[in-house]
């Protein structure tokens, strides 16, 4: 085990110093054969983002760990991460949601159901191909008029919680019907593709429902609820799933 | 590996993205290389909107956009850029809407617009509602609309490929150098027409909006080849962001109403800018706020912040239109900005300069006119310069879509008309280097405590307010940090991910970056804009209306070279004198 002092980069609020135990499960494809657990112990505030205790591991302990983080306010998408049991973005945990008292552990390993790469980085492209798989793009064939499309505030609140989505995968990566079929579209592409569905200036309704209707889409779906837990932007993605569900039945949005 | 494409993009935000999109409609094969997967580029982070009179909510011209950019950029703004701009932006704002951009709406259903700092009618007269909105995540709707038409178009990305060096020779781009990051791999792109659109360089500051991949690396890039970087002495510090952390909050909360307050509970704006108060542009609340702290009127345990007071807004306005940040207060501070006030402090966000362009993106190659062939730059990585002296808010996105746009265009016709240049021999040979360098290097300094370093005394010397003291004391300090980063050795010897080198690498980026803007900075001798100097108070129109283009001496490597470059003063068709910048 070792130890150092991490500088509190972040106590927004007056916030306790405290000691913490990171327990990182850690996998290096050029050395190791299988993961394994290596624990830091660091000094941070309760106030410090679970990204500020590992981006101090790394600068000041151990320089190999490896992860992804960009923005570190919850707005790319980059630092799924299963943290404590749950899928969450790093940067947008705080040490006061997931420890109680300072000599506590928490556990940080990578999000689930993609190959890891190496630590805490996994391989996206299966999750990127399935966003590709919806047609992830607005149609409209018609002509456009010179000013904007016409569209009331109500109906384009009906996009408000879909095109909240920054593609961080925590969602997909939660769902027990995608740890065991890959195939499966999952949580996050149906998110995308409820955002066309429900766009009423969008003219490919149809194919989209179609997409939707296949044994990857939507019937796949046990609602259990991970995905909408897991999603740090409070997506209610169950029942936009059950929305899309709907329309697929009725064949209509 | 060796590639090549008709059109090369680097960066894959809001510029690139437009870039790559335009650059395919003129029938060339196009790439997209990124550091990052595309949607996590950090034009997702903007929130308040994209400007454009389109006058859906109030009447409004091109005009005075094209006046309140000029304005705000204290005349630094180049006339030409912000005519084209201005009239452009409002095709730009529409097309965005015709690709499915999920704006928000007026009743009538049209695009709705809210306030913004610094856009006015009537040429100053009183704000208008310019700024073009999706909620609180324009940048968010911009970028994710963006990648979803590249989907579409089929553009083929690079992901987490970093940039090394690009490959300019006899004064043409012929390429550019990127190391894999995902096998170490070093791959060559032999391009027509490289667009260079990798955004900014915040993180060399210590509180910062900017991701933390935001290291200047591009700038760095064509600054080491004894190219100019134009204007890098102008920085804007943006006033609202979350105390501590630097995390943005929108303009679009003062758009929406809100208003800051000092320690007394004084609406305090109402003293530095009468006529539109919260509304004046970034610069002027940033100085006005810390002017409050200085003399003693901060809030907070250290006193070192200013509250924004929102708690007489309607919930649903903010519910509704302040989602995002509600978010963000509520997550980061534990605060509810419907009955809280929220403490901000101004945080380092968008460096105004980069690499010089002309209107159509074509990179600049010195102040009289020198240009490099096939090389064009667009985004908050180039200085084309719209922003002059001082960004307004929402001229950011719209400088993304409206230039993109140009580069790729412009990127695309030249590629039709030329043939391949010839790759030198070794073009991965410095890259190699520069990386050998990083992992044969004696071990005696940590490149993460340089870095910090370098983020404080920046903050410290070279930010809101400066002074030649102390910024003759940062020339020192950044020169012995480059010092001590020669012996930064990277311990991580796999191939595979080695984020450590590539962190690295990065510093190196951000230590030229931060070289060139304090040259910059210490040697304009005066005040305008986001440059606000301590001893030199006022703005000197004589002396000082003119770009500075920052050189790396080529034969000195602890000295900067400062050449000029002259201001446009006209439009095409308008043109405004420089005035006294009052709001």
């Amino acid at each position: 085990m070792t130890q150092a002092q991490i500088t509190p980069s972040t106590p927004a609020t007056v916030a306790a110093m405290m000691t913490l135990k990171v327990k990182v499960l850690r996998f290096d494809p050029e050395k190791d054969k299988k993961a394994h657990w290596v624990t830091y112990e660091v000094e941070a505030s309760a106030a410090d983002r679970v990204l500020d205790v590992i981006n101090h591991v790394k600068w000041y302990m151990d320089p190999s760990l490896t992860f992804r983080r960009s923005c570190a306010h919850g707005i790319c998408g980059s630092d799924a991460m299963l943290i404590n049991g749950r899928n969450r973005l790093a940067c947008k945990t705080l040490l006061r949601d997931v420890v109680k008292k300072s000599g506590d552990t928490i556990t940080v390993e990578p999000i689930r159901g993609l190959k890891v790469e190496k630590d805490l980085l996994v391989d996206m492209e299966p999750f990127f191909d399935s966003y590709k798989a919806i047609m992830p793009y607005f149609i409209n064939e018609s002509p456009e008029p010179a000013a904007e499309r016409i569209q009331s505030p109500e109906l384009a609140e009906r996009m408000a919680h879909s095109s909240n989505c920054i593609l961080c995968a925590c969602c997909t990566t939660s769902c027990p019907i995608f740890w065991v079929n890959g195939s499966y579209l999952g949580p996050a592409s149906i998110v995308q593709a409820h955002r066309f569905i429900f766009d009423s200036r969008d003219e490919a309704t149809q194919q989209r429902l179609n997409i939707m209707n296949q044994n990857t889409g939507v019937w796949r779906c046990r609602t259990a609820y991970n995905c909408t837990e897991a999603c740090p932007r409070d997506i209610p993605i169950t029942q936009l799933i059950e929305e899309v569900k709907r329309a697929v039945m009725y064949q209509q949005a | 590996m060796h590639h090549r494409y008709d059109v090369l993009v680097v960066g894959a935000g809001g510029a690139g993205l437009m870039a790559a999109l335009y650059a395919a409609k003129g029938n060339v094969s196009v790439a997209c290389i990124s550091k990052l997967y595309p949607t996590r580029s950090h034009t997702g982070a903007a929130q308040g909107g994209v400007g454009a009179a389109l006058g859906n909510v109030q009447e409004d011209h091109w005009e005075w956009h094209m006046f309140d950019t000029i304005k705000g950029g204290d005349y630094l703004t180049d006339q030409d850029a912000a005519e084209i701009f201005s009239k452009d932006v409002i095709e730009a704002v529409y097309e965005l809407e015709h690709m499915g951009l999920p704006f928000s709406r007026t009743e009538e259903g049209k695009i709705a617009q809210r306030k913004f700092g610094g856009h006015t009618r009537e040429f100053g007269k009183a704000a208008v509602e310019r700024s073009c909105y999706a909620k609180d995540r324009t940048g968010h709707m911009i970028l994710q609309t963006l990648y979803q038409q590249n989907v579409k178009a089929g553009t083929t990305f690079y992901n987490e490929f970093h940039v090394t060096d690009l490959i300019i020779e006899d004064g043409r781009c012929r390429g550019v150098v990127a190391y894999d990051l995902s096998t170490g791999e070093i791959h060559t792109y032999h391009a027509k027409a490289v667009i260079l659109a990798a955004g900014g360089y915040g993180r060399i500051f210590k509180i910062t909006s900017n991701a933390l991949t935001l290291t200047g690396d591009l700038m760095s890039i064509y600054y080491r080849k004894g190219l100019p970087l134009e204007d890098m002495e102008f920085y804007q510090f943006h006033p609202t962001g979350l105390s501590k952390l630097g995390i943005l909050v929108t303009e679009g909360i003062r758009g929406e109403g809100g208003i800051l307050r000092n320690s007394t509970g004084e609406r305090f704006m109402e003293r530095y800018a009468p006529t539109i108060k919260d509304l004046a542009p970034r610069d002027i609340v940033s100085r006005s706020i810390i002017t409050e702290i200085r003399e003693g009127r901060g809030v907070g345990r250290d006193g070192d912040a200013i509250n924004l007071d929102l708690t007489h807004l309607p919930r649903e306005t903010i519910e509704q239109k302040l989602a995002e940040i509600t978010d963000l207060a509520r997550t980061y501070l534990g605060l509810d900005p419907i009955k809280d006030l929220v403490p901000i402090q101004p945080t380092a966000h968008y460096a105004m300069g980069g690499i010089p362009t002309d209107v159509n993106g074509l990179c600049l190659s010195d102040g009289h006119g020198g240009s490099i062939e096939g090389l064009y730059a667009a985004g908050e990585q180039a200085c084309v310069s719209l922003h002059g002296a001082n960004r307004l808010g929402t001229n950011s996105l719209g400088d993304l879509i409206v230039f993109g746009r140009r580069a790729g265009i412009y990127a695309a016709q030249y590629a039709r008309q030329v043939d391949y240049g010839t790759m030198p021999e070794n073009p991965e040979a410095e890259s190699n280097d520069m990386l050998n360098r990083m992992k044969n290097a004696s071990g005696t300094d940590n490149a993460a405590l340089i870095r910090k370093e370098l983020q404080e005394t920046m903050m410290n010397n070279v930010g809101i307010f400066r002074n030649g003291p102390d910024m003759e004391k940062q020339v020192g300090i950044v020169n012995e940090l480059k010092a001590r980063y020669k012996n930064v050795k990277v311990s991580d010897p796999s191939q595979r991910y080695n984020s450590e080198l590539m962190e690295a690498m990065e510093l190196g980026f951000m230590l030229d970056c931060a070289e060139a803007m304090t040259a910059s900075a210490l040697n304009r001798t005066e005040s305008r804009g986001a440059h606000d100097r301590e001893d030199y108070g006022e703005r000197d129109d004589a002396n000082w209306l003119k770009h500075t283009m920052a050189y790396k001496d080529l034969n000195n490597d602890n000295n900067v070279l400062i050449g000029y470059k002259d201001v446009s003063l006209k439009g095409y068709t308008r043109a405004f004198e420089p005035k006294p910048r009052v709001y």
